[in-house]
């Protein structure tokens, strides 16, 4: 383990540093208590347990814990670590990955876990029929191009050597592959059991995890039972867990006051949020920890009168973060650059563009527009952001910019962002970046890269810097860990230098996550807002 | 009475074929592409391509209304996007918790509506009548998430005599039925008050009473049967207000049926089971007029006779 490589868990995961993990798991075996079961609410109906379609952060935790992959992250941390693999291999050229499997994995079908597994599933998420949202995640691998592109049924580069050795072959060395390989999309799954659904594998999964779906009555309840035959020694720690769906929030932290339910999954209204924060009622039940997010104001590069850099810089200098922190109740950190604090490559000293009323007024006259002028804000219609984006529109009225709010349902906001020379700003709050993984390049390609900047894409403030591609592309190639640290100096300054020369968004805060959850439950609370799991129902336990 | 019966029907799928194409076509009118939402954030114009592809989004919307109708003649309501599994049984799955809901919503507004009506009717103008009037109108203007969420925090939290959220017992469905019932019963009491007096009013019931009939004969065999007409309709047109307020109530206290169900997939753009919900709520819409069309005539001789 490098030094590098320790820094950057420290970073990631703020308290738990990989030294630290050890030490706190064993604590906390000694107080499970053994054949729990716990009840966990949601709102809305889990849409689907397919691995390569689900995508929402309340299916994303229980597909988590039903399926295995080929790497993974230790509970509540952000380093990769070997888990259907027993090891594996990187050649010198970063472009060739070689997994041995262990070689008593079964699934729950009770057929042993095999290499053309691996090939099979991931093939699966990369064919088009399949419709997954995390295709392009495996952009890098041999004969993606042509797979999207209907020309091939079958990846090249994926090799089965034997039963138990798979070989990942890339176009160029890739930083975080690993990181797409632990993610639910990259999920090993039985063909078989997929065929036999019919296409309702999400309805009816089947995986090696810790978890199997015992039960699923559709708007009611999920039933996950323990996976006896787990491949992980000491997992799960709960014999089963119960999703409740259709539960307003409201009603489920009364069901959870009363010790009916164990977590709250879809956590305290904003408007309670004090409240139950001061409540002595509610003490020890909140999990409240920064995400890997990012709310920001996208500025169009291509809409008059955003398409000048001064008046983009402008506008960063209008908004007064603080008050719109403190209309949340304090729920996030004001933001000054486009990665979030806990983010390797975030850079501490850079100070972003002040809150300075006369300043930016100076900008604007600079720019020809001393009256100011005229624009649209769209905004996700869902609270706490119409009220935030009012917020925006008062600091905006103060520098003689006039802001129409467009308050929009999430798809119609998301379909106006992706529509070249629409929506002049859109307040991304309720729509916010939360990263797939702790890298910096998460924060770039999906979302400021040139190749983003397209209808239907992410790039709501369709920049394109030819200057930052090459740049991007150089970072992305040094390879993990070995030149990790290079490497987020790089994206660090990638990152910096956008908004400080070009500034295509107004950072304007980084949200807190939380979840309230029962007296019994233990364990630390990085396993209950887990960085890449959200809930991580493998290390969750019930006290003694 | 079959020809009736018939022309009932025609109409019926004249109007399920209109509530379809207008459907059908409001949601495409929209401006989110659902093929740019299944396909993820990262994707690039190739896979959106691909999605749009697979959905069939690429022809001309006339075909895609012409295939979606040939599924509905099959039976077919299409495939989620967002749960990528078949619309029909997603909403059969949920069909009978709000069948149940609404009907034992009707019954609650029946019975509260007749009861505090009769009362209000026999004692007009005293005591009383007022206080009923009065809360007839409190219930009436209440809107229902607010009922909701006090008769779940008074009766579920803190005195605990029901289950706050969920489904299966009989007392799961007492404080959502009340929730329902509670606006229809105050307009249910007003109807059957006026009726009454006005019946109350003529001559046979004057008539009825010099014949020397008890109070209660006279109310129940001789007013009540001619005051409940209006009522027969109402409920009737009460299963089409039920489609929409279910929504509300299935939402607060966590009850599986399709008002959640399109709830939770307007959000999402969802588009085959929009239309699949909107297609059996009109259904039931028009099912339920047909039947208090068809039932007035048995309990009206009068009608009959036309």
């Amino acid at each position: 383990m490098t030094n590098g490589l320790l820094k950057r868990a420290a970073l990631t995961a703020l308290l738990a540093t990989s030294a630290l993990v050890p030490a706190y798991m064993a604590h906390a075996e000694d107080e499970a208590a053994a054949g729990a079961k716990i009840i966990v609410t949601y709102k809305d109906d889990i849409a689907t347990l397919d691995p390569a379609i689900g995508y929402d952060w309340q299916n994303w935790s229980m597909i988590n814990a039903m399926f295995s992959r080929l790497v993974d992250y230790p509970a509540g941390t952000s380093v990769i670590k070997p888990s259907l693999a027993e090891s594996y291999t990187v050649s010198d050229d970063g472009k060739t990955y070689t997994f041995k499997l262990h070689t008593d994995v079964k699934f729950t079908n009770g057929r042993p876990l095999v290499a053309s597994d691996v090939k099979y599933s991931i093939e699966r998420t990369i064919n088009p029929k399949t419709q997954s949202p995390g295709a392009s995640f495996y952009h890098s691998i041999v004969g993606y191009d042509a797979m999207v592109g209907g020309k091939a049924d079958a990846l090249d580069g994926v090799k089965v050597i034997d039963d138990h050795t798979v070989e990942f072959t890339l176009t160029q060395p890739d930083a975080t592959f690993l990181n797409d390989l632990a993610l639910n999309f990259a999920s090993i799954v039985p063909k078989e059991a997929v065929e036999a659904a019919g296409g309702d594998f999400g309805k009816k999964p089947i995986g090696s995890g810790a978890f199997t779906l015992k039960e699923w009555t559709v708007g009611q309840r999920l039933v996950f039972e323990k996976n006896p035959d787990y491949f992980v020694k000491g997992r799960p720690r709960i014999d089963g867990y119960t999703v409740e769906i259709g539960q307003e929030p409201l009603v489920a932290l009364l069901r959870l006051q009363k010790g009916e339910i164990d977590i709250a999954g879809d956590g305290i209204p904003p408007a309670k949020y004090l409240e139950m924060k001061n409540s002595k009622d509610f003490e020890g039940m909140i999990v409240d920890r920064q995400q890997l997010e990012t709310s920001y104001v996208t500025l169009n590069t291509q809409v008059k009168p955003f398409d000048n850099v001064k008046v983009r810089q402008a506008v960063n200098m209008a908004i007064n973060k603080d008050r719109i922190v403190r209309i949340i109740n304090g729920r996030a950190v004001p933001a000054n650059q486009v990665l979030p604090p806990m983010m390797p490559g975030y850079d501490k000293d850079y100070k972003g563009y002040p809150y300075d009323v006369e300043k930016a007024k100076a900008l604007l006259a600079d720019a020809g527009l001393k009256d100011g002028f005229s624009t649209e804000l769209y905004t996700s219609n869902t609270d706490p952001q119409p009220r935030i984006a009012q917020a925006i529109q008062q600091d905006l009225a103060a520098i003689g910019i006039k802001a129409e709010i467009k308050s929009l349902a999430n798809p119609n906001v998301i379909a106006a962002g992706g529509t070249q020379g629409q929506a002049a700003m859109v307040w991304s709050g309720g729509l916010g970046w939360i990263a797939d993984y702790p890298d910096p390049s998460d924060f770039y390609g999906p979302i400021l890269s040139c190749g983003s900047a397209v209808a239907g894409g992410w790039n709501w403030s369709w920049y394109c810097n030819k200057d930052m591609e090459p740049r991007a592309q150089a970072a992305d190639a040094l390879p993990l860990p070995a030149k990790a640290e290079e490497r987020n100096a790089q994206w660090g300054k990638i990152f910096t230098e956008i908004q400080e020369k070009d500034a295509p968004w107004i950072p304007v805060f980084n949200e807190r996550r939380v979840v309230a959850k029962s007296k019994r439950m233990g364990g630390e609370d990085q396993i209950y807002i887990d960085p890449t799991r959200v809930i991580d129902y493998d290390a969750i336990y019930v006290k003694k | 009475m079959a020809f009736v019966v018939a022309r009932r029907l025609i109409q019926a799928f004249l109007i399920l074929l209109g509530v379809a194409a207008i459907t059908f076509l409001l949601l495409y009118a929209l401006p989110a592409d659902p093929a740019v939402l299944i396909a993820g954030r990262s994707a690039t114009p190739q896979m959106v391509a691909n999605v749009r592809h697979e959905l069939g989004l690429d022809q001309p919307l006339v075909m895609q209304f012409l295939h979606y109708l040939g599924g509905l003649a099959e039976g077919d309501l299409g495939r989620s996007y967002t749960q990528r599994t078949a619309v029909l049984p997603l909403i059969l799955a949920r069909l009978p918790a709000t069948l149940i809901l609404m009907a034992a919503g009707i019954l609650v507004e029946v019975v509260l509506g007749l009861t505090f009506g009769i009362i209000a009717a026999v004692r007009r103008g005293g005591f009383v009548d007022r206080t009923v009037m009065m809360l007839s109108f409190v219930g009436v203007s209440s809107p229902q998430f607010v009922v909701a969420l006090l008769l779940l925090y008074v009766f579920a939290a803190k005195l605990g005599w029901f289950p706050m959220s969920g489904f299966g017992t009989f007392g799961h469905i007492v404080l959502p039925a009340t929730t329902l019932g509670v606006l229809g019963a105050g307009w249910y009491a007003r109807m059957v008050r006026s009726a009454m007096i006005d019946v109350l009013n003529h001559d046979y019931v004057r008539t009825a009473r010099a014949k020397g009939l008890s109070g209660r004969r006279v109310i129940f065999r001789h007013v009540l049967p001619n005051a409940i007409l209006p009522i027969i309709a109402m409920v009737g047109i009460d299963i089409g207000q039920f489609m929409s307020g279910v929504v509300v109530v299935e939402a607060v206290y966590g009850w599986p049926g399709i008002g959640q169900l399109a709830w939770q997939a307007i959000q999402q753009v969802d588009v085959p089971i929009i239309m699949g919900v909107t297609l059996v709520s009109a259904f039931a819409i028009v099912v339920g007029n047909l039947l208090a069309d068809v039932i007035a005539p048995f309990i009206d001789p009068r009608i009959r006779a036309q």
